[in-house]
Order: structure tokens, then C-alpha cells, then sequence
């Protein structure tokens, strides 16, 4: 008979599961889902020794375990912290979680642009979803802050420095995923750099996976940087036969125009399997490709507006509500408006709705 | 006059050389140790001694040692933390330029009793004329027999090897330092597991300050038991304090801990009292990362007792009105100096030091250095102040490596105790330019409550 495995017993923000021994405190939020899981800037599971740097994922540990029951003196990063049988952890019911997260996101927005609107990552970006859950509005910072020049690394990336958040991710993905590391960090402190020594390009096949690691728009892909905002794309998932990688990507579609090809990313924003630069850059018709289906995004997400095919309309209540009486309009808006048409499927439109798209009906 | 067990015989011409040290009594210890005593022995004894590690945060050493793993086929490691960088402190730097081979003595005596046959002193960059003092210690030491293969006989091997770092504060922490050594980026390591467990090259390691290796040597000479005896309490041996600032008479003292500060500070055989007869204003007793006190509270407690030069008295109150002993710089500072622009000093030399790797650490130092530059420049709010002690609270606790509290406490400590001379630096913007704030009530006799 096989040795039954001993499960170690965590309870996190009063939810209690069993976990496999050297599980890590965020994997085990991981597995419950929902709130309780700690956002991560840093940490991505695909990439080893990844984690523990940028202090989103601090928690608190009330009981460390069975054995030893003290509670941590520190808030721990509980991407790098792995459970223990009968460990206690406070997340979001903790108010030294919450204080602590809050002040990281404040540090990690002091020398960050806050121009989301001219970024090409928003509505793909870690931090732009983190300072929105976790932050708190206004900067009480009233310096100028630190800018880079912007970096060419080789002819598919482009580095902005400004936008970094040393997370690393994309140092670990160069040394783990490539096979010649030329690319690294320079300085230390406020000024630190990601930077390819001497710049150096970086051609290697799989050297475009650090666009998708990156949590920022500190790293942009060159074929795709300000075509389009990614919320006018239509994300659908193909494959093909690649010798060099599985093939498994995401085409960003608008209309019948692919304008990038992406790795799958997973709810945490991590990729599910990595692709090539020739997937990634090269090949960018439809031909190419086999296609699956559309690609299912959160409903939270703003890559999601837009798709209203196969949308359920609520009911009305009115006539319910008025005891069948029917509400006397005093002006009916689409009789005077050229656009919003209810006639019209946004969905069906290729990008934005513009407002050409309903003249062409009215006329 | 207090007992001293390392420098006492610096001074003694020659004392760089194997000839003059061995004559003097040196290597005694080693003798001792690999003929009569088995490696456990030995962390027996500097158990027994309650030696506590000398490179700031005070943890006893032979603790340290006993949690060393020791799994079967993997070597260990010695690591000697010589990267002294901490502003105020210069204890290190005299040791090992003076006497050199007592360090060298200590580092055979502990890789002895750790078991590691491959040892090294890690040591600043800016130290380079220091490397060829140890290094021509080491060569003396091999040709003597005391280091190589089959140390006096006895089977057990060691080689000690210098490396130099490349000037950076952060490779004093010791898991930096471990990265540094093997030839990276010297990043903390994120912990666990601790140096201990996987260490240099993933190896169980040791990692100890260059005064607590050379106290080991006077340990074992005397014995444990008798070491304890020197001291007071849990402060057990002498202490290396190197005494800076608005002082007669700086330098490197030994103490025994059982002196006050006031004496310290006062007495001729040590600082010999404040320069140009001024008047003390405030002190950091440890180093540039311990709170700063004022007078009155660095003289007297808060429960009104005399302040010792000991580990438990200079942190008796806690951080609200204590410090830490830390790494010994003695930093005096009298009435003519501004607490503001001492802060702002330190605060800029954190900024620069911040390795970068985590968040609130990296932006954080940078952040309370601008407002810091900004009171300092009669352009600061009332409230910059609070704002300064919200930052360094989000800081402390928060990072990866204890660079991010060192960065934290003497602002934290700087605003909790001389708040009203920020306060004046903002409501006399014009002035502050022009003069300091002075002594003002500093140095008071402080109102011990009758409850406490």
C-alpha cells in the first residue's frame, strides 16, 4: 500500500484547506481563489526564484503551526514563505496586511509614470489593477520622478525603463528560458536599470516571453506598440505546428487583422506555455494559424468590453412595476441621437465604435 | 581601567608579523583548541562565554554556530564579515591593520570548531591596503604550519582566502555578502532558508563579524566561564567602540561594559570629554542606523538610572526612549550640530546604498531623502514631518533585508525625539539657513515619573 502523503493544514482569512508540505502561503490562497489571494507584482510560478521583491503579497501569519504556535513578528511575503501544518494566515481580514499593501503600492507608483492614458499596457497592466484595488487615491509625492531614456533591446523589444518596477521577472525569464544571458541589472537602488550589458541586442528565440512577463509596459512588443489598444482587440486562441515551441498562443484580433500574438495567460496573468519569437513576431495572418475559439477574459477585465454577442438582456420591470401601464415618453432619445442605435451590434463593429459606423445607416 | 583582551598589545611594534605575535603569546589558542579539544568543545565554550556577535545585531554567537547544519559529504563554510561600511564605524579596520593575526588566529580556531576547511574573509573594497596585511599574514601563517594542509599535526586542514568587495554597504548583510563572494549581484537573499542551511554555493554556512571571530581567541586562552565573568549580565567580554564626532580624543576603544556612557564620553582615558568645551547635543551610540538620543536621555534612562555602555542599558526603554549598542561607531554630536541635516546626511546615504531589490526599500529611501533635503532647505510643511514618519513606518518591517529598518529607525528616531527642532526648521525658514537650532532643552534633566 502506498504511504499515505501527510497534508498540511492551513487556514487563510478563516478558510481552512489541506496543501501539499511546501506549498507556498500564495499558492494556498491560489487554490482557494477569489479574495483571499494575495496580489503578486513579482512572483510568476513559471520562473524559479522568482518572488519576495516587490512586498505586494505581505501577509500576516497569526500562528505559524501546530507545533510552534508563536505568530511571526513580521509580515511575511508569502510568495517565498512556504505553509506549515496548522499555520494561520490573515490576508484581507488583517489591518497591518491592509496598512502594509496599501503603503507598497504607494512606493511602487512614487517614481511611476501615472500616465495610463498614453501607455501602451493599460488594461493589460498588474499595476494599474493593483493601485486600483489596493491603492488609495491622490500621491502625496511632489518630487520629480526618475525617467530612462528609451532602450531598443534587439528589433522586437523596446525597453522603457520609466515604467519599470524591478520586479525581475524578466531577468529570471532571460536566464531560465534563454540560453545566453545578456541581459541583467545594473546600479542598485532608486536608480537600478534592467539592461542588456553594452546593449547588446537580445536575438533569441525565446527572448520575447519578457513582454509577457513584464506586469508593466516597461517592455513592449516593437510590431504591435501603438497600433491599438488592447481593449479594441478581439483575443482568440489558435495554435500551430512550431518546431521550436507548443505553438499555443492568443491572436489579437481586430476585424480580420492579427495585430499581436501573445502567450495564454492564465487569471493571474501568467502564461500557460511559452512561445517562440517566431510565433510571437512572425507570423501574423490568419493562415498561419489554426484557429479555437475565442479566448474567455474576466468579466472584470476592460479587454472584456465590447463583447456583447450572445448577451442576455435583463427583463423589464416597468411594465410590471406600473401595473401594465406603459411609460409615457416625453422624448424617445434614438429618435434624435445619430448614434446609439439599438439596431446596431457594437460587437459586430471592427474597433471602436465611430461615429462613421452610423451614419452609413442613417444616410 | 577596563580589562582589554584584543587590542591591548596593538601597539606593541611589530606585532604585524608572525615573529613578534607568536612571541607575544599568539596562536596559543590554536594550539589549545586542535590538541585538546574537539570541535564541539570549542562551540561549547564560546557558548559558555555568552559571546554575542559583534557586528551589530548582538545575537549570541555560539547559538549561531550550534544551528549550523551539518549534513554528511557537504562541505562548510566560514565566511568572515570584514565589509565594514557602516558609517561611524571603524573598529574592523583597526584590528585587522594592527593586528592582523589575532583575526587570522580566530578564523582558524572557529573553522576548526565549524569544520570548514575553505574559509574566507569577505572585505570591503575601499579596505584595499588592509587586503595585503591579511594576505601577508596568511602567507605567514602557512609557512608556520598554522594553516594549510595537516594544521600542527593534528589532520585538520584550512586555508583562509581574502576577497575584496566592491564598496558596497549592502554586502555586509550577510546574505548579500554570500551572493557577492560567489560572484553576483550582491542581492539579499530572501530567507529562509538562512545561511546556515544554504549558504555559499548552497553549503551550510557561517557568517560572523571580524571582532566576534578575533574575541573567540581570548575565549578560549581564559575559558569560557572566566570570559563570562568580564562584563555585566548578557553583555559578557569587551567591546571594540570607535568613538567619532564633536569628541577630544577619537578612536578605537575597548571597553568592558561596565562603564557608564557619561564616563565614556567624559573620562580622559576614552573620549576625553566634548571639543572646543562645548556643550553634548545628541549621540548614536552604535552606528548610523541606531536611533539617535538626545543628551538627557543618553546619559540617564527613562526610569532615571545611569546609562551603561552594555547591550541591555543602551536599549533599556526600547526604541520610545532607548537605542542599540549595534556595531560600536560612537557617534558624538554637540550643540552646534542640526539634527535635520544629520538626518538628511544619513537619509542620502541609505538612498544610495539601497540595493533596489524590494519596493518600499528601494523608493522609499529616496522618497524621505527629497523631504528630508526639502525641511533642510527651509522649503518644508508640518506636514512633511508626519509624512516622514508615515514612510519610514510602511518601510520598517516590510523588506527583504534589515538595510529597509536600518534606512527607517534614525528618521523614525530623529522625529520622535527632536520633533520641535524640525518643527522650528519650517516655521523659521529664513533662519534655519542661517543658524542651527542648538542645544535648546536637550540636554534637561529629564522628569522621572514616580510610577515608573
Amino acid at each position: 500500500m502506498a504511504e499515505e502523503k501527510k497534508l498540511f493544514k492551513v487556514t487563510i482569512d478563516n478558510i481552512t484547506l489541506d496543501v501539499e508540505p511546501g506549498t507556498t502561503i500564495l499558492n494556498a490562497a491560489r487554490q482557494i481563489g477569489g479574495e483571499v489571494v494575495p496580489p503578486a507584482m513579482c512572483y510568476y510560478s513559471k520562473l524559479e526564484g522568482s518572488g519576495g521583491k516587490c512586498r505586494t503579497c505581505l501577509v500576516e501569519v497569526a500562528q505559524g503551526s501546530t507545533a510552534d504556535p508563536r505568530p511571526m513578528p513580521k509580515l511575511v511575503a508569502s510568495c517565498r514563505t512556504t505553509v506549515m501544518d496548522g499555520m494561520v494566515v490573515k490576508n484581507i481580514t488583517s489591518e497591518r496586511v491592509v496598512d502594509a499593501r496599501n503603503g507598497v503600492v504607494e512606493f511602487l507608483l512614487l517614481n511611476h509614470p501615472l500616465d495610463c492614458p498614453v501607455c501602451d499596457q493599460a488594461g493589460e497592466c498588474h499595476l494599474q489593477d493593483l493601485s486600483y484595488e489596493h491603492g488609495k487615491e491622490g500621491t502625496r509625492y511632489e518630487f520629480k520622478r526618475r525617467t530612462f531614456p528609451k532602450h531598443d533591446l534587439g528589433k522586437y523589444i523596446q525597453l522603457h525603463m520609466t515604467r519599470c518596477i524591478l520586479c525581475y521577472r524578466c531577468v529570471f525569464t532571460a536566464d531560465q528560458l534563454t540560453n545566453k544571458r545578456v541581459h541583467g541589472i545594473l546600479d542598485r537602488g532608486d536608480h537600478a536599470e534592467i539592461a542588456t550589458y553594452i546593449e547588446k541586442s537580445l536575438d533569441n528565440d525565446f527572448i520575447g516571453n519578457v513582454i509577457d512577463v513584464c506586469p508593466v509596459g516597461a517592455l513592449t512588443d516593437k510590431t504591435f506598440r501603438f497600433k491599438n489598444r488592447v481593449w479594441f482587440l478581439k483575443p482568440v486562441d489558435a495554435h500551430c505546428n512550431c518546431s521550436k515551441c507548443s505553438g499555443k498562443v492568443t491572436l489579437w484580433y481586430r476585424g480580420d487583422e492579427v495585430f499581436r500574438v501573445t502567450a495564454r495567460k492564465d487569471q493571474y496573468g501568467e502564461v500557460e506555455d511559452w512561445i517562440c519569437n517566431e510565433c510571437r513576431f512572425e507570423k501574423k495572418k490568419t493562415s498561419d494559424w489554426i484557429i479555437e475559439g475565442p479566448r474567455e477574459i474576466s468579466r472584470h477585465s476592460v479587454i472584456s468590453q465590447g463583447h456583447y454577442v450572445g448577451m442576455e438582456k435583463p427583463k423589464e420591470p416597468l411594465s410590471e412595476v406600473l401595473n401594465g401601464r406603459q411609460p409615457k415618453l416625453l422624448m424617445d432619445i434614438h429618435s434624435i441621437s445619430e448614434v446609439n442605435k439599438p439596431g446596431k451590434q457594437l460587437s459586430m463593429i471592427d474597433g471602436p465604435a465611430h461615429s462613421t459606423d452610423f451614419q452609413s445607416e442613417t444616410k | 581601567m577596563g580589562r582589554k583582551l584584543l587590542i591591548e598589545k596593538a601597539h606593541i611594534e611589530g606585532i604585524r608579523s608572525f615573529d613578534v605575535y607568536r612571541r607575544e603569546g599568539g596562536y596559543r589558542s590554536v594550539e589549545k583548541a586542535l590538541k585538546t579539544m574537539s570541535p564541539d568543545d570549542v562551540t561549547e565554550e564560546v557558548k559558555k562565554s555568552g559571546l554575542r556577535g559583534r557586528g551589530g545585531a548582538g545575537f549570541p554567537t555560539g547559538m549561531k554556530w550550534s544551528f549550523l547544519a551539518k549534513p554528511e559529504g557537504v562541505p562548510r563554510y566560514l565566511v568572515c564579515n570584514a565589509d565594514e561600511s557602516e558609517p561611524g564605524t571603524f573598529k574592523d579596520r583597526f584590528l585587522m591593520e594592527k593586528i592582523p593575526h589575532l583575526l587570522i588566529e580566530g578564523l582558524i580556531v572557529s573553522s576548526y570548531a565549524l569544520g570548514s576547511n575553505r574559509t574566507y574573509i569577505y572585505i570591503r573594497g575601499e579596505y584595499a591596503w588592509i587586503v595585503d596585511i591579511l594576505e601577508e599574514a596568511i602567507a605567514e601563517a602557512n609557512q608556520n604550519g598554522f594553516l594549510g594542509k595537516n594544521i600542527l599535526g593534528t589532520g585538520f586542514d584550512c586555508q583562509i582566502y581574502v576577497q575584496r568587495g566592491g564598496g558596497a554597504y549592502i554586502c555586509g548583510e550577510e546574505t548579500a555578502l554570500i551572493e557577492s563572494l560567489e560572484g553576483k549581484r550582491g542581492n539579499p537573499r530572501i530567507k529562509p532558508p538562512f545561511p546556515a542551511v544554504k549558504g555559499v554555493w548552497g553549503c551550510p554556512t557561517v557568517v560572523n563579524n571580524v571582532e566576534t571571530l578575533a574575541a573567540v581567541v581570548p575565549i578560549i586562552n581564559m575559558g569560557g566561564e572566566e570570559y563570562i565573568k568580564i562584563g555585566v549580565g548578557r553583555s559578557t567580554g569587551t567591546k571594540l567602540i570607535s568613538a567619532c564626532g564633536n569628541i577630544n580624543k577619537p578612536g578605537v576603544y575597548e571597553i568592558d561594559m561596565t562603564i557608564s556612557v557619561e564616563e565614556f564620553i567624559y573620562s580622559d582615558e576614552y573620549c576625553g570629554g566634548i571639543k572646543n568645551g562645548k556643550r553634548l547635543k545628541a549621540c548614536i551610540p552604535g552606528g548610523s542606523s541606531v536611533p539617535i538620543l538626545p543628551a538627557n536621555l543618553l546619559l540617564k534612562t527613562a526610569k532615571g538610572e545611569t546609562r551603561m555602555m552594555n547591550y541591555e542599558s543602551l536599549s533599556d526603554g526600547g526604541f520610545a526612549t532607548g537605542t542599540m549598542m549595534g556595531s560600536g561607531g560612537f557617534i558624538v554630536l554637540d550643540e552646534d550640530q542640526c539634527v535635520v541635516k544629520h538626518t538628511l546626511t544619513l537619509a542620502r546615504f541609505y538612498r544610495h546604498e539601497s540595493c533596489g531589490q524590494c519596493s518600499p526599500c528601494r523608493e522609499g529611501t529616496g522618497w524621505m531623502e527629497k523631504i528630508l533635503q526639502k525641511i533642510e532647505s527651509g522649503r518644508g510643511e508640518m506636514s512633511d514631518i508626519d509624512l516622514l514618519w508615515d514612510i519610514q513606518r510602511k518601510i520598517e518591517g516590510n523588506t527583504i533585508c534589515p538595510l529597509g529598518d536600518a534606512a527607517a529607525w534614525p528618521v523614525a528616531a530623529a522625529i520622535r525625539h527632536f520633533r520641535d527642532e524640525f518643527e522650528w526648521h519650517i516655521t523659521n525658514r529664513e533662519e534655519c539657513l542661517t543658524r542651527n537650532f542648538g542645544l535648546a532643552h536637550y540636554a534637561d534633566p529629564l522628569e522621572v515619573s514616580p510610577t515608573a
